[in-house]
């Protein structure tokens, strides 16, 4: 079972310092690993996974960059494509693989899967599978921040498709009029499942970042290189002082890439699923645009960086990234293990 | 004389009939046709066929105005949830316009939307909410569960005046079966007899006509002739066809994939204890459980109803001795 008590997971200064730099990268690492694990379970394991599950390699540095800047007891609320932000939070990814696996010992006991990670104990009440729904929740975590005074902010991140959605509009101006302490983490990763966001945004049409959004409700936007933990960290840090001051709400636009397709194939069972080809492949025929953006791989990069600025040694990054396998094939080897859950448990939980 | 066809090709081939058929018919959605090699868009144009960010309640609320105004919009939906985020919009704005203009409005909306996927999407992806459209007076439901009908309906469904939902199984959407060829069209509000049968009458719904109709080859090699009744349409719902089965078997087993009370069954339970009373001895719902879908397989097993239990609610009317009509 996860552990009840909140880990201390983003230490936080001023200033990167050499720790501070590595326990980003290992974070991003430990993420790539868990997403490229779940997406070869697909091969090695297959039909136990099921239904629909989404990947948030490319999303490293967004995901780190912005926690990075959390203190111990703020809320995380993302969208669907929840797997990164938990990893850093510190749950054990032993759960979360059983419960991707739809096993008893999975974090909602088999009840939710992939898209439906939850572990409150940590300040991650848990996503929704609606498209721009969880804005709305995470507006109202603040809200319960503000009432009880508590100095929690919230970290609300949501795809780039999700702020086309009636909630989103209606969230952030709610947050503004109330002065809400939350930061709002568009993450732009250039794909609302088939469809380019050049196609369904009215600011890229006209040529604008997605943080022009912000004009809408008077409050500061931003648009950020989101393959780059430090630049997202340094915007993030921004908006984040700006909830605990009570200042109220931002918008930051982290603009990455999605590596993966957006999910596996959609199949009718017992017909086998797996990972089909990046849409910008498969669909748009792009093969250029999907190899420019995967040469800027953000754990790559970040990699790279750290390496040259001596943070990192090959040495000491390989023993990051062997670490990182060994917990996630635990993590698989225990999923596989752990039991599905007895048919009748199937009418727990419907009510308190 | 019929061709093979997959049920999610037949609800196209209707749609790019009745596109070529009525100028006024236009087409869009999420994801779909995202470049220009996308047939539709091709065959269409793209004044005709669109594609749509995340925004239900515009979506809808968009094809509702150009419906006002003289379009027949499609709007493809996906998953019938995603309704959900507009259902002002479905409920309370579509089906009430005309009314409330005293008939001078009329609103020919069809929206397509998949419900019922039970294959591990958890609980915001696979629940039934055909109960909740189809009592509003001025909406009409449909639920395909043929190839056949699918093409027929959806025809239908693009030439009715009013606004349709249309609701197809997502776990019949590579189900084959023969369609007839040329224009074909299935009225709405009139049910089908899938199978005939002289002891119990079994009416089921979409996916579950297919369980039924499993369960009855099941049940013939014991003995019991059960007939199978498919409404076809939840709203207009052909009461008398089902109640006229009814009354001939005395017997009946409702099978519906949605939680109890939400079910189509239990408005249908209603029907027949109102018209065949007197005539029915013993009647069963067969349903999901009264829990949201879980996730995890043994999970959604036990929620969602099976053929196993629809024999089992067969023997169990069985039991009891049909009344004489
Ligand atoms: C209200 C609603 N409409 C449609 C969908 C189907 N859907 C699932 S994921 C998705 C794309 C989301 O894109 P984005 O917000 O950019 O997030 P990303 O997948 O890129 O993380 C869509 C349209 C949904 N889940 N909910
Ligand atoms: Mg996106």
């Amino acid at each position: 079972m996860p552990q009840k008590t909140a880990k201390k997971s983003a230490p936080r200064k001023a200033k990167t310092d050499t720790n501070q730099l590595r326990w980003m990268y290992t974070q991003m690492v430990r993420i790539r690993e868990f997403e490229e694990t779940v997406k070869r379970v697909f091969i090695e394991h297959p039909g136990v996974i099921r239904g629909h599950s989404h990947l948030g390699d490319g999303a490293e540095a967004s995901i780190v960059g912005a926690l990075y800047t959390r203190h111990d007891t703020d809320f995380v609320m993302p969208s669907y494509r929840c797997h990164g932000y938990p990893i850093v939070l510190g749950t054990p990814l032993r759960n979360m693989m059983a419960e991707i696996f739809g096993r008893r010992d999975g974090l909602c006991h088999g009840f939710g899967g992939s898209m439906h990670l939850a572990d409150p104990a940590r300040y991650f009440p848990g996503t929704s599978g609606i498209i721009g729904q969880s804005i709305a929740h995470a507006t109202g975590a603040a809200l319960t921040a503000q009432v009880k005074k508590s100095s929690q902010i919230v970290y609300c991140f949501f795809g780039d498709g999700a702020s086309k959605q009636g909630a989103f509009f209606e969230s952030l101006n709610m947050a503004a009029v109330w002065k809400l302490p939350i930061v709002y983490i568009l993450e732009n990763n250039q794909y609302q499942a088939y469809t380019h966001f050049s196609l369904e945004d009215a600011n890229a049409v006209a040529g604008d970042p997605l943080s022009k959004k912000a004009e809408a409700f008077s409050i500061p936007g931003a648009t950020v290189d989101g393959t780059d933990p430090e630049a997202v960290r340094k915007v993030v840090a921004k908006a984040a002082d700006r909830a605990r001051a009570g200042d109220g709400p931002s918008l930051v636009e982290t603009k990455f890439y999605r590596l993966s397709a957006h999910g596996n194939v959609i199949t009718v069972p017992p017909l086998p699923t797996q990972f089909p080809e990046h849409e910008a492949v498969a669909v748009y025929g792009n093969r250029k645009e999907f190899e420019q953006w995967h040469a800027k791989d953000p754990v790559k990069r970040f990699r790279a960086r750290l390496l040259k600025d001596r943070v990192l040694t090959e040495a000491s990054a390989k023993q990051i990234e062997a670490a990182a396998r060994a917990e996630v094939e635990d993590a698989v080897q225990f999923a596989l293990t752990s039991p599905l859950p007895a048919p009748e448990e199937a009418l727990q939980y419907v009510y308190a | 004389m019929g061709k093979e066809m997959m049920y999610a090709d037949a609800i196209a081939a209707a749609i790019i009939e009745e596109m070529q058929r009525d100028p006024n018919v236009v087409f869009y959605g999420q994801n779909m046709a995202m470049t220009e090699r996308d047939p539709m868009l091709k065959k269409f144009g793209k004044e005709r066929v669109r594609i749509a960010p995340i925004s239900e309640t515009a979506e809808i609320g968009i094809g509702i105005g150009a419906a006002m105004t003289g379009l027949r919009p499609i709007v493809e939906l996906w998953m019938s949830e995603f309704m959900l985020v507009a259902f002002d919009q479905v409920i309370n704005e579509a089906p009430r316009l005309r009314y409330m203009s005293g008939g001078q409005v009329s609103v020919p909306l069809v929206l397509k939307a998949g419900y019922g996927f039970c294959a591990g999407w958890a609980g915001q992806h696979s629940n039934c909410i055909y109960h909740t459209m189809m009592g509003i007076p001025g909406l009409k439901v449909v639920v395909p569960s043929t190839p056949a009908d699918a093409k027929g309906l959806m025809v239908a469904a693009i030439r009715d005046d009013n606004p349709v939902v249309y609701l197809h199984s997502y776990m019949l959407t590579l189900e084959k079966g023969e369609v007839p060829e040329g224009e074909y069209v299935v009225p709405l509000g009139v049910a089908d007899i899938k199978r005939n049968g002289t002891d119990v009458t079994i009416v089921a719904i979409g996916w579950m006509v297919k369980k039924a109709l499993a369960a009855a080859e099941r049940l013939a090699e014991e003995g019991i002739s059960a007939g199978v009744v498919d409404p076809r349409t939840l709203a207009p719902l052909d009461v008398a066809t089902i109640v006229d089965s009814v009354k001939k078997t005395g017997r009946v087993v409702l099978v519906d994939q949605a939680p109890r009370h939400s079910s189509a069954a239990a408005v249908i339970a209603g029907e027949i204890a109102e018209h065949a009373v007197g005539c029915v001895n013993a009647l069963r719902m067969v349903t999901a459980l009264d829990a949201p879908i879980p996730y995890s397989e043994p999970l959604e097993n036990y929620v969602v109803p099976h053929e196993d239990k629809i024999v089992e609610a067969v023997k169990a009317v069985m039991a009891h001795d049909a009344v004489a009509a």
